[in-house]
């Protein structure tokens, strides 16, 4: 049933570029490349039980290595999409013994450092990343549309092979590790690897995402992966539902929506209004939108309804 | 025979209490062995330090001529060694069969090989009806089932319970009795547990444990009628 409902909000968003202007065009492909960088950090939070401030790290690689691609004339678009997959995957692997032997709250500050750490990096490296100037990427693609549409097309892939890969014997094993480590190792299951893996993976998307950036935006800065998208991304996450690919994609999206539009309305407090948007959601629905037992919701509110209370009163 | 386990002095310390006390234990292939003692023996850190999951203060264990005293309980597990814990650990948000299929996965080559066999062990621990439920939803005593499923699905070569019988309804702790009686001749079981018509019915030999100390061993008919092992529980009590 859920499932059905993908296809017609797949269309839908294929019809959008047709429905509103440019610029909303090219907001709505950041949001799209967002949410594909929410899936990874979901992934991670609420699958294999790795909370992450971190994501950033993997998306500011992904996106240099794509714009640096793009300096040295490679417009292939399949070539920078690997090419960031893999700079993003290694950069994952190699800070992964970092991050795979924590656990809880000690992740989130490890993944925290090592986002600063990339920052940092991306500031003053400058023969690579052009500092805090940036880098400015020539487009592939001509008009917000095409950009678009090629961003929403690689989005859905992507999250089509991660939900393909989380029904298969792997989802089960990460669940498994976050469920009950203990009981992994003692059926001799090398947990460590499966959690290396997931992180790399995790990476590996966030990476693709970061080329995904540098083709809608054409241009990439430190600020892109500042703190704030990365404290966003794992608001976005949480609010959508950490153990839900798709309600963690919307729930990012949302949240970025909701701060550039918000910032707007009543500049300056952004901030504050999701800080208590996040409060709300925390406390109502630990478990995100996505998590929530709707059909509960469906039975209270028929429970509630004045037939069924005029049938109560009858009985008492 | 070479026994198929050894500790050696095995030592575990928590501060000032030694929970486990220069313990040695010879047990042969196919044995079953029962560990028995008033609470705080050392019964479950003794189990711990079997499956790798707690490190030994002082020590050795052999396992099948092999030194496992450095090897993590991954590692212990794929050479063989199964277990079951005090409170059930299962993985929750999984389903019943999915628990038993990737508990396999490491001896059976894979989750997916793994189901088959799960189907036919669930049938035999009596969840056959609750292969597609998710393992929160299960009762205590389904979960210990489970548990105890999970843990011959590895097919170990020394299998450790550490008491199987607890919080179990009598129903279900008749289908463990049968299930303990039809286990693999070859497979060695070390059993702790407080139900002593179990550790009675099953064991080959009874160790008895006290305040982390080995007090005696024999066989079940000796230990019922050893004047220490009455003085091991009821000093404890008073």
């Amino acid at each position: 049933m859920k499932r059905l409902l993908l296809v017609p909000a797949v269309a839908f968003a294929a019809a959008l570029p047709w429905l509103v202007d440019d610029y909303t065009t090219a907001t709505l492909a950041r949001l799209l490349v967002l949410g594909l960088v929410g899936v990874s950090v979901a992934l991670l939070t609420g699958v294999t039980g790795l909370p992450t401030l971190g994501q950033t790290a993997p998306f500011a690689a992904g996106a240099y290595a794509a714009a640096q691609l793009g300096l040295h004339d490679v417009a292939n678009e399949p070539v920078r999409l690997l090419a960031a997959a893999g700079v993003g995957a290694a950069f994952a692997l190699l800070t992964a013994p970092l991050v795979v032997y924590a656990r809880g709250v000690i992740v989130l500050m490890i993944t925290l450092a090592i986002g600063e750490l990339a920052i940092t990096v991306a500031s003053r490296w400058k023969s690579v990343t052009g500092g805090t100037d940036g880098l400015i990427a020539a487009p592939t693609l001509d008009t917000d549309r095409a950009r678009y549409l090629y961003t929403l097309a690689v989005v859905v892939v992507l999250v089509a092979l991660v939900l393909l890969a989380l029904r298969s014997p792997a989802g089960l094993l990460l669940r498994a590790s976050r469920d009950d480590e203990a009981r992994m190792r003692a059926s001799g299951h090398p947990v460590t690897a499966y959690l290396t893996g997931a992180y790399a993976a995790a990476g590996g998307i966030a990476g693709v995402g970061g080329a995904l950036l540098v083709t809608t935006q054409q241009y990439v800065s430190p600020a892109d992966f500042s703190f704030d998208t990365a404290a966003l991304l794992l608001l976005g996450v949480v609010i959508g539902g950490a153990g839900s690919m798709l309600g963690a994609a919307a729930g990012t999206a949302f949240v970025f929506a909701a701060r550039d539009w918000l910032s707007g309305l009543l500049p300056g407090h952004a901030p504050l209004l999701l800080g208590a948007l996040f409060v709300v959601t925390a406390y109502l629905l630990p478990r995100g939108v996505a998590g929530f037992d709707w059909r509960r919701l469906g039975r209270a509110a028929r429970a509630a309804s004045p037939g069924a209370m005029r049938r109560r009163n009858q009985e008492a | 025979m070479a026994d198929i386990l050894i500790t050696e002095a095995l030592t575990r310390r928590y501060g000032s209490l030694v929970a486990v006390d220069r313990i040695d234990l010879r047990i042969a292939p196919g044995e079953r062995r029962a560990i028995i003692g008033p609470n705080g023996a050392g019964k479950t850190t003794l189990l711990d330090l079997v499956a790798g999951a707690i490190r030994p203060s002082g020590g050795r264990i052999r396992f099948d001529g092999r030194d496992i005293t450095g090897s993590g309980p991954a590692r212990r597990a794929r050479l063989g060694i199964g277990r079951i814990h005090q409170r059930p650990a299962v993985w929750p948000s999984l389903t019943t069969l999915d628990n038993v299929a990737v508990a396999a996965a490491q001896s059976r080559g894979g989750v997916r090989r793994s189901r088959r066999p799960a189907i036919e062990l669930l049938d035999r621990l009596g969840l056959a009806d609750q292969a597609g439920v998710e393992a929160a939803r299960l009762s205590h005593g389904q979960r210990r089932q489970l548990e105890i499923a999970m843990a011959l699905a590895g097919e170990p070569r020394l299998l450790l319970l550490d008491e199987p019988a607890a919080g179990l309804s009598a129903v279900e702790f008749e289908r463990l009795g049968e299930v303990l009686r039809d286990l693999p001749e070859g497979m060695t079981v070390l059993l702790v547990e407080h139900r002593l018509d179990l550790v009675y019915a099953f064991a080959d030999v009874v160790t008895v444990l006290r305040d982390g100390q080995y007090v005696v061993s024999g066989t079940p008919d000796e230990i019922r009628m050893s004047h220490t092992v009455r003085q091991a529980y009821s000093g404890a009590v008073a």
